[in-house]
């Protein structure tokens, strides 16, 4: 609750905004540049899928937003994230903690092992309730219940009183939404939600996600590899490669018309995207993510980029904008090409 | 609201599973444990006679109650025989145990409280501190525990207290390096981060979040802590360095270990005492360690 009272006049103002976000790790090897100037922002009610293979950097932007990178290894090296104009990263720990779960929630890729095997349910969600919103234990407990009953679980009341083992794979993820929004937070990062989950029951969380942001109005950030969750949830979609976000814009000129190459072979891999005839095999991008040791003085992906000149390999490319709304970082649309949305090659 | 009955078990299995708390699923198991019941019942015997023991056998350990030397089963008054100033052995049992399993609770209540908190800061906390905990712990570890614990004793006087003291300060550290382990896998498991990431502080991950799932294995070495405690107490005083007002098994076997060859029985009885208390301790931690083993639960 603390948050919204800095909340700026303006209605455009975005709730989130995440910019210059720079993330390094010390290795025995050297520095790893595990993110270089991450940068979107998200509005009320909206959701932004931000995608990229593994090893991205997609699961390091919502540690770096939540501040929960370990420390001694990691460094948040420079950027913002703002809530509500609120300078994220400038807050003293215990701020922090009363906006974590509380003004900006999260859930995590494993509904198996999120939750506390000792405690019941109930516990664990009236727990967070009581961390934020001072409620006393029963009142805690039940508005836990009224957590379990809007995302769905039958019976809430009795299930309250159940351990995780108990629960299903789904229930598990049902329940660790309720968790995520017990205190009604302005924000979710969520974080491969149904990556562990088998197909019907992701769609069954989808569907109560998209059904619970349309009702309550909070904004998603939400992290996948799976294209066709994207084209399902998302209203923009920001692609991440090598700790760098190489294009960002509406979820259907994204899949639509994708600019930056590898958007192009992320679209062109998802299987169903495309219609592919009978026998004709997926296709894949070649070669696999570059080390982050070396800080990209090139385009990260020119190796196993199939448009890639001489000059990629020589400078890093700038971001340019072919289009309102539109961002990408290719040298094949250079920061002079006039809006032209089409797809080079 | 759209219900997905599809996701939910049968609401029978459902029924069945939900009276079943981690709790009652260790106790199933450890009721299982034959050994376990055994050394259960062999600790009801002990703490009958801690708490009764006295009220039935009136007669106190310290005064004269017959001849020295009586052989046992010989003299109704003395029906364990006496020592060699004359002293009530069974008067002895039934007075002693107070004071050494008070003893062996005690220290190992310290050893607990010492090694979890030591270990705990140390492997959640990591980084300098630790590695200052570590140091320490190695520090304590090198010590020969017996002599550290007998210069412990003699430098303050040998009273109960400092006895417990005494135990309790050199045994710690083994708690110190299981907790330190247990707090260091379990701080980067998802449900520590996922209420991490609720904006939960390191106080209340490691109480609450981190310690109820690393208590079956430091439960486990705290009963066996019990067991070498009650041991620990029973040499000092073997050695004489236990608190002398004060009647304990161990004291009974100290004092009367001169005439070992000349009163077997003086020796013997205390002797099967604590015997059998380590024997039920150690019986029931092992069947703690089975009841917390989720490999031996049924599903």
């Amino acid at each position: 609750m603390t948050a919204s009272t800095t909340t700026p006049s303006g209605d455009d103002a975005p709730l989130l905004a995440v910019d210059g976000l720079s993330v390094q790790f010390q290795t025995r090897r050297g520095t790893a540049h595990v993110l270089d100037e991450v940068g979107f922002t998200l509005a009320r009610g909206q959701t932004l899928g931000l995608v990229g293979e593994s090893g991205c950097g997609k699961s390091m932007t919502a540690l770096a937003m939540m501040r929960l990178i370990p420390q001694p290894p990691g460094r948040i090296a420079a950027g913002s994230v703002r809530l509500h104009g609120r300078e994220l990263l400038a807050l003293p720990e215990a701020e922090m903690r009363r906006v974590r779960g509380n003004r900006l929630s999260m859930i995590f890729q494993e509904p198996m092992t999120s939750l506390n095997p000792v405690f019941t349910i109930g516990e664990q969600i009236a727990e967070s309730v009581r961390l934020h919103l001072g409620l006393d234990r029963r009142a805690a407990l039940a508005h836990a219940v009224d957590m379990l009953a809007a995302v769905g679980i039958p019976a809430p009341a009795r299930r309250a009183h159940d351990y995780p083992h108990h629960f299903s794979g789904g229930m598990r993820q049902r329940a660790m939404i309720a968790m995520a929004l017990a205190c009604s937070p302005d924000a979710l990062i969520a974080d491969e939600p149904t990556t562990a989950l088998d197909v019907t029951v992701q769609a069954q969380i989808f569907d109560l996600m998209a059904e619970l942001r349309e009702r309550t109005g909070t904004a998603i950030l939400l992290i996948t590899h799976d294209m066709g969750a994207v084209a399902e949830m998302a209203d923009r979609v920001a692609v991440m490669y090598a700790g760098r976000i190489v294009e960002e814009g509406g979820v259907h000129d994204i899949l639509e018309r994708p600019l930056h190459p590898y958007t192009q072979g992320l679209v062109a891999c998802a299987p169903g995207r495309r219609r592919t005839a009978p026998g004709e095999t997926l296709r894949e991008i070649p070669g696999t993510v570059p080390s982050l040791l070396r800080r990209a003085e090139a385009c990260a992906f020119a190796e196993r980029c199939e448009h890639a000149r001489p000059l990629c390999r020589q400078r890093p490319p700038p971001g340019s904008q072919p289009a309102s709304g539109r961002r990408v970082r290719c040298w094949l649309y250079p920061e002079t090409t006039p809006a032209d949305t089409a797809s080079p090659a | 609201m759209s219900a997905f009955p599809d996701s939910a078990p049968s609401p029978d299995t459902a029924a069945a599973e939900a009276a079943r708390s981690p709790g009652r699923e260790a106790w199933r198991v450890f009721r299982r444990n034959k050994a376990a019941l055994l050394g259960l019942a062999l600790l009801g015997l002990v703490a009958l006679v801690m708490l009764l023991g006295p009220t039935l056998y009136p007669v106190d350990p310290f005064g004269l109650a017959s001849q020295p030397f009586t052989e046992p089963f010989t003299n109704a008054a003395v029906p364990l025989g006496s020592d060699y100033l004359g002293r009530d052995i069974l008067a002895g049992i039934a007075v002693g145990g107070r004071a050494t399993v008070t003893v062996g609770l005690a220290a190992a209540a310290i050893t607990v409280l010492i090694g979890v908190t030591v270990g705990a800061l140390a492997g959640y906390f990591q980084g300098w501190a630790d590695e200052l905990l570590t140091r320490l712990t190695e520090l304590f570890q090198v010590l020969p525990s017996l002599l550290f614990a007998m210069v412990l004793v003699t430098l303050f006087s040998p009273s109960l207290t400092v006895v417990t003291l005494a135990i309790g300060a050199v045994s710690w550290t083994t708690t110190a390096r299981l907790a330190r382990a247990e707090f260091m896998r379990l701080r980067r498991l998802e449900y520590v981060n996922a209420v991490r990431a609720m904006g939960a502080g390191p106080l209340r991950l490691m109480l609450r979040e981190v310690l109820p799932n690393a208590l079956p294995p430091l439960i486990v070495s705290a009963t066996l802590i019990v067991g070498t405690a009650i041991l620990f107490e029973a040499g000092l005083s073997f050695l004489g360095l236990s608190d002398p007002n004060v009647m304990s098994w161990g004291l009974m076997i100290g004092a009367n270990r001169a005439y070992i060859l000349d009163c077997w029985w003086a020796v013997t009885f205390p002797g099967l005492a604590i015997f059998v208390t380590v024997l039920g301790v150690s019986l029931v931690g092992d069947g703690l360690n089975d009841a917390f083993n989720p490999r031996l639960h049924q599903r």
